[in-house]
């Protein structure tokens, strides 16, 4: 750069120099910025501003006209939203609890010392490495009668009267994804917690095994309050992203059968890209923010009450 | 007595911790597993030993066949055009905005941070019917072109975060030392920073491509000709067009999954690193 002869330069125009050092120090660190945030302000934030207008909009072929609030009226009268209100909630509870609690199985047992760790850690953060669309093949696949044995066991075991896909079935559909979104979301809870397991300091356990406590009693009185920040900000993120997962219950069953497995993601994604309706599928979206808006602020207002209080 | 039963305890705690491990390894080779199976499996054999665990004669038919005679290495390509532009872009960015979040204090960094974050936990649903009518516009439908400014995008804030925490990780004298004997920061980054955050920026490449590999939604919204098709797309259009040819369709699926395989072997080490960068700041 031409800042390399300095040493020869005359006073004068060393004060230029140092007045323009200056000033590039308060510009160089949004020069390395600016193509990150014009990206995110492109691609990100002006759609969203977009989207907000959909929403007071209807379209058609080659139109769209101002509606006002139509959109927002329609739906508070569409049976298959509500139905899709529902799925999303049982569907973000059902995953997000199996996949927390097998996932912080897991990371206790890795966080042990046992013959052939290492493989076992490698083999069982596999599947979060598992593209989400071949996630959702491949247990749909399981699911089938015909290539996968899932049916036929599940009928051995007297679960089913008959190997049929539990997919094709409204009243067990939505275990579909559910199991494959567990299987595939394990990993993050175990190696997120494994990391905050591994920064307690041994002492503490040794300390507590001293005194007498017993491993539930040193779980819960040392284990859990150190997990804890790590719990609290990996639950909402993961809260949020699986509310909004769509990609498994598309490739799984699209939704159905008769609606069953639609969640609001799924809808919106079906809305805005097969039946083409842009702007009730941003109303819909609109929603989903403010419903996931709610969310974040009513937990983080609880998790700030629990440390002024203890 | 007492050594009897805590022997005794300690046996009955082993077989417990090696049934939980083995459960968990099965639970999540067992789906892989499966769909390695079928994929060996011949069509003739299919109906008759479709739930056996093991075929009694395995064959590459399928594989040989994907590969010879369907698009898919077409698709194949193109996923790895997408993700591998998509990466280099994402890092080559999120290096300098990782780079200036970690190396200068300036007026308004809070707000960038936060933006960043904000972007982060966005739910991209959000973006489907304005991206769609977007792109549509703007010509960008049916194009990896369309499909990389998307996923570069997307990628961005995770990988900002992922590279100032490498940033962070090196200590700000030895930058400071390379200037004090007469490097330009400029220079001091290329001599001796960048050397030291190559480890960094082949995670966030590596992360980056398995996240582009995986997307199917937008590139199912934005991509309908043959030729453009993603392997994701392919895949899933692959089962809607033809009567469904078990065996082709999972020898496709176990080709898709070894680019992933290969790079998580290559970024297990930098798991927990990004992780954690990724879900303690985002």
């Amino acid at each position: 750069m031409a800042m390399q002869s300095t040493a020869a330069l005359t006073p004068q125009q060393e004060r230029r120099a140092s007045s323009k050092r200056r000033f590039s120090a308060a510009f160089e660190p949004w020069l390395y910025l600016s193509p990150a945030l014009v990206l995110l302000l492109v691609v990100l934030v002006v759609p969203l501003i977009f989207g907000v207008s959909y929403s007071f909009r209807k379209f058609s072929a080659f139109k769209s006209e101002y509606v006002g609030l139509a959109q927002y009226r329609a739906l508070l009268s569409d049976p298959v939203l509500g139905q899709a209100l529902m799925n999303t909630l049982w569907w973000t509870v059902a995953s997000l609890f199996l996949q927390f609690f097998l996932g912080l199985g897991l990371a206790l047992l890795l966080d042990r010392p046992f013959f052939g760790k290492k493989v076992v850690q490698a083999i069982v953060f596999l599947p979060w490495a598992v593209p989400s669309f071949l996630s959702g093949l491949t247990w749909a696949w399981l699911f089938n009668p015909i290539v996968g044995p899932l049916p036929h066991w599940l009928f051995a075991l007297g679960l089913k009267s008959e190997p049929t896909n539990i997919l094709s079935d409204p009243a067990t559909a939505m275990w579909g994804p559910i199991i494959a979104n567990v299987w595939f979301g394990v990993p993050f809870f175990a190696i997120t917690l494994l990391a905050a397991l591994k920064s307690i300091p041994s002492e503490l356990h040794e300390a507590a095994a001293i005194d007498g406590a017993n491993p539930w009693q040193r779980f819960v009185k040392v284990t859990l309050p150190f997990l804890a920040p790590t719990i609290a900000i990996t639950v909402m993120l993961r809260t949020i992203w699986i509310a909004t997962f769509a990609d498994l219950i598309y490739v799984m069953t699209e939704g159905g059968p008769a609606g069953s497995t639609n969640t609001v993601a799924t809808y919106i994604y079906v809305s805005a890209f097969k039946t083409l309706d842009k702007g009730y599928a941003s109303a819909v979206a609109v929603l989903l923010l403010a419903l996931l808006i709610l969310y974040a602020v009513v937990l983080i207002r609880i998790r700030r009450s629990l440390v002024r209080y203890s | 007595m007492i050594a009897g039963r805590s022997r005794k305890a300690r046996i009955l705690g082993g077989i417990g911790l090696y049934g939980a491990v083995a459960a968990y390894v099965i639970f999540a080779l067992f789906p892989l597993f499966w769909t390695l199976k079928i994929s060996v499996t011949p069509q003739s054999l299919l109906y008759s030993e479709g739930i056996t665990l093991w075929p009694s004669s395995a064959t590459w038919e399928n594989y040989k066949t994907v590969l010879r005679a369907t698009d898919f290495p077409r698709y194949f390509l193109n996923s790895v055009i997408v993700s591998v532009v998509t990466a280099v872009l994402v890092t080559i960015i999120a290096s300098a905005a990782g780079y200036a979040m970690s190396r200068f204090s300036f007026r308004g960094k809070t707000t960038v941070a936060v933006t960043l974050l904000l972007t982060q936990t966005f739910p991209l649903v959000m973006v489907i019917p304005p991206i769609y009518r977007i792109m549509g516009e703007l010509g960008l439908t049916n194009s990896l072109t369309g499909l990389i400014i998307i996923y570069t995008a997307f990628n961005i804030a995770f990988a900002t975060f992922l590279m100032q925490s490498f940033f962070d990780g090196i200590p700000k004298d030895l930058e400071e030392a390379a200037m004090i004997d007469g490097c330009s920061r400029s220079q001091a980054l290329r001599r001796v920073i960048i050397p030291l955050t190559l480890p960094g920026m082949g995670a966030t490449l590596g992360f980056v491509f398995t996240a582009a590999w995986s997307e199917l939604l937008f590139a199912l919204m934005l991509i309908s000709s043959d030729s453009q098709k993603t392997f994701a797309v392919g895949l899933l259009t692959f089962i809607g067009k033809f009567a469904v040819d078990w065996g082709q369709m999972m020898a496709a699926s176990v080709l898709a999954l070894i680019p992933a395989c290969l790079f998580f072997g290559f970024l297990q080490r930098y798991l927990v690193t990004g992780l954690t960068a990724g879900a303690v700041k985002g």
